[in-house]
């Protein structure tokens, strides 16, 4: 079992001890402790169990490589699923429970899986789930959903906040060890711009673990006064528990800082997002353990020799009182020396190699610890706990030579460079087949935009498993870094640090050598997704050759912990069963992040109020306290109605229809774009905009227009008002004025960009108010009209002039899109609130009442005016709108124009738009509603020759309205059409013209 | 002009930084030939101002001009003088490809104070808010979080932005997140 040791511990902190729960158990940490180690001192080994065979699993590592140890962390709004125990700082107060077990982590019943393992081999979803078909969503999806997945999704609202934090930098280091110190201390000497991050809590890394001297002291006083040296540097920048989760193109790195995690009474944001841009990186990222391939390597107590090693010396808990060392390398004899010093029993130290006589096996022996070479572990035995390994040759099949009882097994299969941040933007990597590791390949880094690598590897990151290579490295890096950002590098040698002596390791893949199917299959390469040996032997046998394909047949690496224990063994697997090299068969690809981050990170500061933006007119406060029913528009808000207590939206509708057209209404135009085209070229430039001629428009008048794509296909829609000979003002749709006015520019900057042509975006500028009906002039005059002539012949249709309203300045557009008599006031917008509550209460005495968009939708409609989004989708041309009026013939160009004039847009049989009354005028047909004609087709589907486009029942003519983009639409008059709405239904609707309502204009000419 | 109201109408935010809504300001655009004589002393004529190098922003008395880009200028006066500064702007132009239009009511504007501004700003906009990079006397073109702003100081506690008014109140609560109490990292 294991437990807390009296002494030792260099980062706890005994006087202060903390309370935690796991399980609804009551426990006791210390200020310091990882969830991990606290976890580990009160003898909790078993922490979770696996997906897919619900295996005991216990804690693997120290770090953020830790693939099992993974729990539900918090309550409530602070609950979050799959947190790793080994990067988790204890607090007082935190509350854990397992995931992924049932009933219960000590009795589970999903662990029968085990017994089915061999019924659940590598693809076995693909070979088991494919038939029948309708099973996988009402049998096996369900039941898998159940059975499998990790932690439970959080039910309530996240009640942290979070932030991003944009920072620039010359060079960034990631990786406080002490390479990153090193390179910091070198890069900030040249007085450029440094940041250090490191995503634990301490400064050090492993040095101060693995006994590394430096400059003649332990690494630990070096480090101190490295860090408090970088402190006192102004232009350098330190972070703790900043993790750099990923590297992007142009020096953009993702740095996630957890400010509050280990103190949840911290104010202010618990994760803050950092988006750094920086001209070098510096990755100094160090080097994650490998484990052995050996069989019952998945019970609880197998460990990694370091984590055994971090968890003696940093947090003084031992993982068992009797542990057996199981190694490939000279390194894992620092824990075996490390348990002996603190104190506990190291029954042996198994190592594969046959010569094991380095500097640090010849210590361990002196100390009397029993070393066995050219050996290999045979077996683990245990169930939730390991009780004793087999011990065998590594050269055999596995036959027992002895049984050692021990609590724990230590094992280390080498080291592997934390590649990720140097892979992540595209650097290569290279195999070293001495040291088995995929190393950065530094003649073939990420490139940045001149060309040039913008990431270099530092230290045990790079492959230097050595203190002193690792702190000249570090020094070189750390002053190329320098160099390349534009800084001068400060001349100096790197500090001497001092490592024991290792000699060299020797790669085992299978262990033992010849360990028979029986033992591969119980051999694990990724705990969290039980993958096996046997499962990656068996994808190559099926003919997996490429690694990223084994990986996604098998799930190897595909956890959470994204293979870091696993990849490397995983691939050499692969490898040996395919006969092939290792760096032949390759890795998988490193994707940011490096570390799972946090979803509330991600999201920063945009949720709530803050999560999408919405655009408010001048008026939108007045509209939201007078009943306004809002619909989205574009980015706005816009009223769909003005409901009035004991009124359904309909009725609303209805009552703002019928006063509109028989008193006066009141409309919020204010988001239609508004756009000034100034300049000696104007006119020529809105001829090639629009369809028709602008450049003959009058001064003091207005013409509707349409704009379309280069390929012909209708884009927007509006009225152009001429302001003076060189001046346009173009009213642009409500969702189009920033499209519209990028379209302009788009024009004026890349394709004529020597015409004489400037525009304005002034959307914004006015609040645009529609004063609409047939009182609409009653209701000006009321309001007191200056400067201006608003009278019939004053003021004709389709004119505007310039003065006051109300003492404000205005400018009233005599336009309409209902048909009535109708004015749109463009006002500051400043006083468009001022002008709105002028116009309600000079045109109360008139029976004036605000209206909204669905009002202004129907009488539209009523009057067959298009509407750019419900009549054209995009692949809608003016001719299927029957909108010829509005495309000159005398033109020579125009934006679409030579579109629609091929033979596919000039066909008779396109779709047009027609009117519709159906044949119950009660009954109105349902949004895009289709129109179905003659035999079925051959696959059994109807034959659509159309969809509805508008359709509204209108209150003016009382009876139901409709349009529709009909094939052959034009030739169809008086046609009956049927559009079946389904359980068999069909309704019958009779194609008329499209204008309802006063074809010939008289209402509006008043 | 009594009742012409800004965005916010005046509201005030005492946080990390302090944020206020600058109120109703004079704000042109103004397009043209930069390089040209008539533009540089229509310019001063209107605002006090000389012409601001690429990215700068001349502030007096008077008015403020900001180089927005190649052709463009964003020239501030008073808000009541707007109007006349655009007529005096088009009369000292005449003949000239030139293009001057008051776009005061569509922008808010912001005045943030405090040792912090950078640092606030910094939360929602790429652009690098160090003393080096944005000095007393450039403006950035930017955005803040979702929205499009511009912003300067006018010294080193004291930064303005603007933003389009109908997301003014947006940018405002965007502001107060990012400049709640105890949540600067003290990059800046």
């Amino acid at each position: 079992m294991s437990t807390r040791l009296a002494n030792s511990g260099r980062l706890i902190d005994r006087t202060t001890a903390l309370d935690f729960t796991f399980n609804g158990k009551r426990f006791k940490g210390f200020r310091g402790d990882t969830l991990a180690s606290a976890l580990l001192a009160n003898g909790q080994t078993l922490v979770g169990r696996s997906f897919k065979y619900h295996r005991p699993r216990g804690i693997v590592a120290a770090g953020p490589e830790e693939p099992n140890a993974l729990v539900h962390l918090g309550k409530g709004g602070k609950f979050e699923p799959n947190q790793r125990t080994t990067t988790t700082e204890l607090f007082a107060g935190l509350t854990a429970t397992s995931q992924n077990h049932w009933p219960s982590l000590e009795f589970d019943i999903g662990a029968v899986n085990k017994m089915m393992s061999r019924f659940f081999p590598a693809g076995f979803y693909y070979k088991t789930f494919m038939f029948p078909r309708f099973a996988w969503k009402h049998v096996f999806e369900p039941v898998i959903r159940g059975a499998a997945g990790l932690g439970k999704a959080p039910t309530e609202r996240d009640s942290d906040t979070y932030e991003y934090f944009y920072a620039h930098v010359d060079i960034l280091i990631v990786g406080g060890g002490i390479a990153g110190l090193q390179a910091a201390k070198v890069a900030g000497a040249s007085g450029l711009r440094v940041m250090l991050i490191e995503q634990t809590a301490d400064w050090g890394g492993r040095a101060p673990v693995d006994g590394i001297m430096v400059d003649g002291k332990p690494a630990d006083e070096w480090i101190a006064a490295t860090v408090a040296a970088l402190a006192a540097t102004e232009n350098v920048t330190l972070h703790t528990r900043m993790m750099g989760a990923g590297i992007y193109d142009h020096g953009y790195v993702l740095g996630y800082e957890r400010l509050s995690d280990h103190a949840p009474e911290i104010k202010g944001p618990r994760h803050r997002l950092w988006r750094i841009r920086a001209k070098r990186i510096v990755t100094a990222t160090g080097a994650i353990e490998r484990p052995l391939s050996f069989a019952g390597n998945d019970i609880p107590g197998v460990m990694l020799a370091g984590a055994v090693r971090d968890y003696v010396v940093n947090f003084g808990v031992s993982v068992g009182d009797r542990t057996v060392i199981v190694t490939n390398n000279d390194d894992a004899y620092r824990t075996a020396i490390a348990l002996v010093q603190a104190g506990l029993s190291v029954p042996a130290v198994i190592d594969a190699r046959a010569d094991v006589s380095g500097e640090l096996p010849a210590l361990a022996r002196s100390i009397g610890i029993r070393v066995e070479s050219g050996k290999a572990i045979g077996r683990v035995k245990g169930g939730k706990k390991v009780e004793a390994v087999t011990l065998c040759m590594q050269a055999g099949e596995g036959v027992s030579l002895e049984e050692i009882p021990c609590d724990a097994v230590a094992m280390s299969g080498g080291w592997s460079p934390v590649v990720h941040l140097w892979s992540h933007c595209g650097g290569k990597l290279t195999w070293d087949a001495d040291l088995a590791m995929f190393r950065p390949d530094a003649a073939r880094p990420p490139l940045g935009a001149d060309g040039t690598g913008f990431v270099l590897a530092a230290g045990t990151a790079n492959g230097f498993l050595d203190a002193t290579d690792v702190m000249n490295d570090a020094n070189a890096a750390g002053r190329q870094a320098a160099k390349e950002a534009g800084g001068k590098p400060v001349a100096g040698s790197a500090p001497k640090a001092i490592s024991e002596q290792e000699k060299p390791m020797q790669p085992v893949w299978s262990m033992p050598q010849g360990a028979s199917a029986k033992l591969r299959a119980k051999t694990w390469l990724d705990y969290q997704n039980d993958v096996k040996v046997s499962d990656v032997r068996l994808a190559a046998q099926e003919g997996y050759e490429s690694v990223e394909h084994t990986k996604r047949y098998t799930t190897l690496g595909m956890a959470s912990d994204q293979g870091k224990l696993s990849n490397i063994n995983g691939l050499a697997v692969l490898a040996d069963s395919l006969n092939a090299d290792i760096p032949r068969v390759g890795t998988t690809t490193f994707r940011p992040p490096y570390h799972p981050i946090s979803m509330g990170a991600i999201a920063g500061e945009a949720r709530g109020e803050l999560f999408k933006p919405i655009r408010k007119t001048p008026i939108h406060d007045w509209i939201d306290t007078n009943g306004g029913h809002w619909e989205p528009v574009a980015d706005w808000r816009r009223p769909y109605c003005f409901q009035r207590a004991g009124e359904t939206v309909k009725q609303a509708v209805t009552r703002e229809i019928l006063n509109t057209r028989s008193n006066v209404g009141l409309l919020d135009a204010s988001t239609l774009g508004k756009i000034i085209v100034k300049g000696p070229d104007a006119g020529k430039f809105l001829d090639m905009l629009y369809t028709n001629m602008m450049s003959n428009l009058a001064v003091g008048k207005c013409r509707y227009g349409l704009m379309c794509s280069e390929n012909g296909f209708l884009s927007d829609d509006g009225v152009v008002a001429r302001l003076s000979e060189d001046t346009f003002l173009c009213h642009t749709t409500s969702g189009g004025s920033d499209r519209i006015h990028a379209w302009m520019e788009d024009w004026l900057q890349c394709e004529w960009w020597d015409w004489k042509v400037y525009t304005a975006n002034v959307t914004e500028q006015h609040a645009q108010i529609g004063i609409v009906g047939p009182n609409a002039r009653k209701v000006l005059a009321a309001m007191g009209v200056e400067g201006m002539d608003i009278s019939a012949e004053g003021m004709p249709f389709m004119t505007f002039q310039d003065g006051t309203i109300a003492g404000i300045k205005a400018r009233p557009y005599r336009i309409s899109f209902s048909g009535e008599l109708s004015y749109e006031v463009a006002v500051p917008a400043s006083q468009g609130l001022a002008f709105w509550k002028a116009a309600m209460q000079a045109g109360e005495a008139f029976g004036i009442m605000p209206y909204g968009t669905e009002a202004l939708h129907v009488m539209r409609a009523e009057k067959g005016f298009i509407m750019i989004g419900d009549e054209t989708d995009g692949t809608v041309i003016p001719q299927d709108l029957n909108l010829h009026w509005a495309i000159s013939k005398k033109k020579a160009d125009f934006l679409g124009k030579r579109a629609q004039h091929r033979s596919f847009m000039q066909n008779p049989d396109r779709k047009q738009l027609v009117g519709l009354l159906t044949e119950d005028p009660q009954v109105v047909l349902p949004d895009a509603a289709h129109a179905v004609e003659g035999p079925k087709k051959s696959n059994g589907m109807e034959n659509m020759i159309g969809h509805v486009t508008s359709t509204y029942y209108s209150p003016t003519l009382g009876h139901s309205i409709a349009m529709a983009l009909i094939k052959g639409g034009s030739r169809r008059m008086g046609e009956v059409l049927s559009f079946p709405v389904g359980d068999g239904k069909v309704i019958k609707a009779r194609v008329v013209d499209p204008v309802f309502l006063d074809k010939e204009g008289a209402r509006a000419n008043v | 002009m009594s009742d012409a109201v800004s965005v916010l109408n005046g509201a005030e935010f005492n946080g990390a930084v302090t944020i206020r809504d600058a109120g109703l300001k004079g704000m042109i655009t103004l397009r043209g030939d930069l390089a040209h004589e008539a533009t540089a002393l229509a310019v001063k004529s209107a605002t006090g101002q000389a012409m601001p190098a690429a990215r700068g922003i001349r502030q007096g008395k008077n008015g403020a001009v900001a180089w927005m880009s190649p052709d463009e200028l964003l020239l501030m006066v008073d808000y009541d003088k707007a109007d006349a500064t655009v007529a005096k702007l088009e009369k000292a132009l005449a003949g000239q490809h030139a293009l001057a239009v008051n776009v005061s009511d569509a922008r808010a504007m912001f005045t943030l104070t405090g040792q912090g501004v950078r640092d606030v700003i910094a939360k929602g906009s790429p652009a690098d808010m160090s003393r080096a990079a944005l000095p007393v006397g450039e403006m950035r073109r930017s955005r803040l979080g979702q929205l499009a702003a511009g912003f300067w100081l006018s010294d080193d506690t004291t930064l303005h932005v603007v933003c389009f008014r109908s997301v003014g109140a947006h940018v405002f609560k965007w502001l107060q997140t990012a400049a709640a109490k105890d949540t600067l990292p003290g990059f800046h």
